[in-house]
């Protein structure tokens, strides 16, 4: 089986799981677990999108 | 310059650290968490964590098998070889099952392949933070 994701989309995925193993590991409270990996998640995305838009500006 | 510790802070240090005793399940819980993704926190009866560790850390290595990507063996020569074949190495039995049945036996050939390789190694990683994460519960310095 092959997967074909798509740069996004394999950061997104990459995001999701490493929020997840993230919130659980470093937080004690299941709600400070929650907010962590919602923390983390944006982060990560956020990280993309300024990375994109880094990029696409050095290519101009 | 570091202040120099005296006797009276660091026995005020050591009076108000609690003290955690190795018990047996606190090496055998991350044991079983580095084996079985989530099998730690299982064990210690965190059903919910588990389950999400499990998910997270088997999808995680299952899509970067997916994507092509690359399984690292223990005698890579290369320190970058040696490096990912850490990381491969912690996700326990699903390194285990790779080497056995032979997946991930591909050189990165496109950049999707480049970005399986990753998710594998990070699964591994991942899965070390879950291990030691059980063994913080099983010693009791954490709910």
């Amino acid at each position: 089986m092959t997967i074909n994701l798509s740069h996004f989309s394999a950061a997104a995925v990459f995001a999701l799981f490493a929020s997840v193993v993230f919130g659980i590991t470093q937080r004690n409270s299941t709600i400070e677990q929650v907010r962590y990996g919602l923390y983390c998640f944006a982060l990560f995305v956020g990280g993309v999108f300024l990375a994109g838009w880094v990029m696409a500006l050095i290519r101009r | 310059m570091a202040k120099p510790t005296t006797d009276k802070s660091k026995n005020a240090a050591t009076a108000t650290e609690p003290e955690y005793p190795l018990t047996t399940m606190a090496v055998v819980a991350p044991l079983v968490g580095w084996l079985i993704p989530g099998g730690g926190h299982i064990l210690l009866k965190r059903y919910g964590r588990g389950i999400l560790l499990l998910v997270s850390v088997v999808a995680m290595f299952l899509i970067g098998l997916g994507m092509q990507g690359r399984i690292y063996k223990p005698n890579g020569g290369d320190i970058l070889d040696i490096l990912g074949f850490v990381g491969d190495v912690g996700s326990g039995v699903l390194y285990l099952l790779a080497r056995i049945m032979d997946w991930g036996n591909v050189m990165a050939a496109n950049a999707t392949a480049d970005y399986g390789k990753t998710f594998l190694i990070v699964a591994g990683l991942l899965n070390f933070i879950a291990a030691a994460d059980a063994h913080h519960i099983a010693l009791g310095k954490k709910p």
